[in-house]
């Protein structure tokens, strides 16, 4: 039995301890919203919160997790940055086929959490993990410009 | 975002549909140029199932309206992040006069009847033509119904019809100072026959289209709620991933499966004839089954297929000459007689096969009883995805139920029902329904590649002026295959197309297509299609003609252009906003490229600097647009951006090579693309104009291309000619 911490809720669940995080959400949890992109930690679409900071959940194992507090996207609006970064995508229309952009906004509210007023340099060594093959880049650095702009 | 669903269906046999007697019946005229795909405008007058339920009027295949005034718009083309259901919606919406707070949107069912693309002559959403396609009937259906609306007020207050205007879902009559609402005419609007030729509004009455309205799909795409077809989760459902051969054609030829049987979470081996799957309580117990299995495969015909015989049979076929799909004056004679004016110069060009790298990557689920089929996916073909599951299953049509999902990226590679055929196959042995999820490296692995192309140009230069040009299109045909109707005399239309178009005046003009498959490869669609390797070799060429020429490359495209002014007018604005010009740095260069494909004229100028190891860094990239009238500003920008990072992702890494049969790449980290830290500054400029729209979905990604290697040109002298970017060729000690 492996028991987690997701989005405020304890959950219990019968998986091996080697499985990783993202399976665990999606096919057991039935939480969607973290996708699964390449399954080597190369695209960052998995992106979800430990304990507040960015990791890639298709690498994780749910043994070592223990007792810290997973956020997925599902949750991550109940955050100030969260939300703040959500308003941000849709007010600049960020967002295309949209697949990939779980895990963009989990990396971009880890990156206002860390760092409130990113630079350039800031936003690439935050963001380069996530790929997005719609290309929406130029509009994702804008947004989190103007996310971190939001009083 | 609901989904439809459907019990009806026309069986098509599998990836070699034919579709001719529909095309004939549709009046196909030709698909000689891929702008000119031509059918006859029409508006379905059958209503979708689900519209026969419940109180609400539905004069035709796309609008339904209820009491309480909410209008569902059924969307004949998939979302798949090109922004085509707020388009597709506005296009409706801004005939209808309808109150756009109150539109919803529905994905079409299976239906070919009703749905299929008018370009097309089939249910697909491709070729950059959604808007194109659609601009007219959708706007006819808002228009037909509106009058419905007008008509049934006007009865009911005893005026004329014509005293009365429509604005936000309200019939007005301002003469008598009445209003209703187009919900509480629903009723009597169904009483009224829909008229066939409702008058459309002049392109400045419109107060829809033109602004940039906010997305009616992204709202859900920022906390997780957009369903996907990799996210459905039927009750009961048993997630399942694959090993197909790794060799086009070859076979399974044993499998020991005691280690996989022995990992917890395993449920079932499936072994059919080409691929094994292993099905569990998740993906992760799949996946450690499917490592554990021990496979030999029968590697078949294709087993000793490599990169190098690929092109070494490519570059031997355009050696010969190619069916002609275009002959203007006589380029043969012209550059080939000695005595004539000037030089004569050629070149060839190559473009490398490409995965599509979908970040969703391709997926199924399919529940198979005896009696039924039951499938979710999100596709870009949905009436061959159910001909394809119904012939997996091994079930007639009407017994197979398809569900369409959001798109996690198409580009091409979801114009295919090959994932759908596989899936279905495997579901047909399982009990209960079973999502089918390919790894990244399967996907890589069993693409439809986007073909090897190799261009052979030909040109007469007489001064500063191109008085004959030869172009020789030697690769596979897609059409041939996706839609043998379309194949016509040797010529595939696609793999021409911006070829035979080529938007240059030059009086004597020769376009060949010379049909090349290559053995263990199956070739399809990949954004941008065929454009993207004639613009590449076009835009190339014309710019080596230029330094020929002793012009610059601008200044020498004007001189050519002037019988296509709004491709004029958008490079001559790219000159402007780009910086053209302007002294750079060392090793940096701006290169430009214009195209006329999917009738958008863009122009595009990369700036770029190659450091001394050959690596090539992007400085700047900016476009100018004329796309007609622009149905939602911001989307039009958005493709754009983003088709430039497909096409210089392209043009950077992006090549496919196969090795005893087998594809090489696997993943993100061998299959590179542009991240971030990578991607610079995009500015696009949109033309006002009042044309009819042109397709933007794909157009980007061509231009970008040529333009970085035009601009690799101007920043170290060499002419690179073939992609992707051979660094070697451009280090400093190969400097010219």
């Amino acid at each position: 039995m492996v028991t987690l911490a997701v989005n405020g809720e304890s959950r219990q669940m019968d998986v091996p301890d080697d499985m990783p995080l993202l399976w665990v959400l999606r096919d057991v949890l039935g939480l969607t919203g973290t996708k699964f992109g390449c399954g080597i930690a190369q695209c960052g679409a998995c992106t979800v919160h430990l304990d507040g900071k960015p990791v890639r959940s298709c690498l994780l194992p749910v043994g070592g997790i223990g007792n810290r507090a997973i956020t997925t996207i599902e949750a991550i609006g109940n955050t100030r940055n969260g939300a703040k970064v959500q308003k941000a995508w849709l007010d600049l229309e960020v967002i295309q086929c949209g697949y990939c952009q779980s895990g963009q906004i989990m990396s971009a509210t880890a990156l206002l959490d860390a760092i409130p007023h990113p630079d350039d340099a800031d936003i690439d060594a935050a963001m380069a993990g996530n790929i997005c093959r719609c290309g929406t880049y130029v509009r994702i650095r804008q947004a989190i410009k103007n996310a971190a702009a939001e009083a | 975002m609901t989904e439809e669903r459907s019990h009806a269906g026309r069986i098509s046999p599998f990836l070699l549909p034919d579709q001719t007697s529909n095309l004939s019946r549709r009046g196909f005229i030709g698909l000689a140029a891929g702008t000119a795909f031509i059918f006859g405008f029409y508006v379905p007058s059958r209503r979708p199932a689900q519209a026969a339920q419940g109180a609400s009027f539905a004069p035709n295949a796309f609008i339904r309206i209820d009491r309480q005034g909410d209008i569902t718009l059924i969307m004949p083309q998939v979302e798949m992040g090109q922004g085509t259901y707020t388009s597709i919606s506005m296009i409706m919406a801004e005939e209808l006069d309808a109150d756009w707070s109150r539109v919803a949107v529905e994905h079409a069912p299976p239906d070919e009847k009703n749905y299929a693309n008018p370009k097309l002559g089939i249910q697909a959403t491709g070729s950059s033509n959604s808007v194109r396609a659609w601009w007219k009937p959708l706007r006819q259906a808002g228009a037909s119904t509106r009058a419905c609306f007008v008509e049934a007020a006007a009865q009911s207050w005893g005026v004329p019809p014509l005293e009365c205007r429509t604005e936000n879902s309200t019939v007005i009559h301002e003469r008598t100072g009445r209003k209703v609402a187009y919900g509480a005419l629903v009723d009597r609007a169904a009483a009224v026959k829909p008229p066939k030729d409702a008058p459309l509004k002049s392109v400045e009455a419109f107060r829809l289209i033109g602004r940039s309205l906010k997305r009616l799909d992204t709202p859900e795409k920022t906390n997780g709620k957009a369903t996907y077809g990799i996210d459905v989760l039927p009750p009961g459902v048993k997630f399942a991933t694959l090993a197909a051969s790794p060799v086009l054609g070859g076979k399974v030829a044993h499998v020991d499966d005691r280690r996989a049987k022995a990992i917890p979470g395993v449920r079932q081996i499936v072994v059919l004839d080409d691929l094994v799957a292993v099905v569990g309580d998740h993906m992760w117990a799949a996946k450690c089954g499917l490592e554990a299995l021990e496979i030999k495969w029968d590697d078949g015909p294709n087993g000793e297929v490599s990169s190098d015989l690929i092109w070494s049979r490519l570059r031997k076929a355009s050696l010969r000459e190619g069916a002609v799909a275009k002959e203007v004056g006589d380029a043969g004679t012209a550059l080939r007689s000695s005595g004539t004016a000037g030089e004569v110069i050629s070149a060839t060009f190559e473009m490398p096969l490409l995965a599509h790298a979908c970040m969703e990557p391709m997926n199924c689920t399919v529940h198979v009883t005896p009696s039924s089929a039951e499938a979710w996916i999100g596709t870009q073909v949905l009436e061959r995805v159910h001909a394809a599951v119904a012939k997996g299953a091994e079930l007639p049509a009407a017994q197979v139920t398809v569900h369409n999902h959001l798109i996690g990226g198409g580009f091409g590679r979801r114009l295919e029902p090959d994932m759908a055929y596989s899936a279905a196959r495997i579901a047909k042995h399982v009990e209960g329904p079973v999502k089918i999820v390919w790894t990244r490296e399967e996907d890589i692995r069993h693409d439809i590649y986007r073909p090897a192309y190799h261009d052979y140009l030909w040109a007469r230069l007489e001064g500063d002026r191109i008085t004959a040009w030869k172009h020789r299109v030697s690769g596979s045909s897609i059409l041939a295959r996706f839609l043998p109707a379309a194949f016509q005399k040797g010529v595939d239309g696609d793999g021409v197309d911006s070829a035979q178009n080529m938007p240059y005046d030059i009086p004597n003009l020769r376009v060949e297509f010379n049909r090349e498959e290559p053995p263990g490869v199956v070739t399809g669609f990949w954004r941008g299609v065929g454009p993207n390797n004639t613009v590449f070799a076009i835009e190339s060429f014309i710019d080596e003609l230029a330094r020929k020429a002793g012009k610059d490359p601008i200044a020498f495209r004007r001189a050519h252009l002037a019988k296509t002014p709004r491709l004029l007018a958008a490079l001559d604005l790219v000159r402007d906003k780009s910086g053209w010009g302007t002294p750079l740095p060392p090793r940096c260069g701006r290169g430009v490229a214009v195209q006329p494909s999917f009738e958008s004229f863009v122009a595009c100028v990369v700036e770029c600097e190659v450091d001394e190891a050959g690596e090539v860094k992007l400085r700047r990239v900016t476009t100018a647009v004329d796309t007609g009238v622009a149905v939602n500003p911001d989307t039009i920008v958005a493709q754009l951006q983003g088709a430039h990072i497909y096409g210089l992702t392209a043009a950077l890494w992006g090549e496919i090579t196969l090795e005893k049969g087998r594809v090489r790449q696997s993943n993100f980290n061998d299959y590179r693309v542009l991240r971030i830290n990578e991607t610079p500054p995009i500015d696009v400029y949109v033309i006002k104009s009042q044309e009819a729209p042109g397709g933007i979905g794909e157009a980007g990604t061509n231009g970008a291309i040529p333009a970085l290697r035009n601009a690799i040109y101007a920043a170290t002298g060499v002419p690179l000619r073939r992609m992707p970017i051979e660094r070697k060729l451009i280090a400093r000690s190969n400097r010219t």
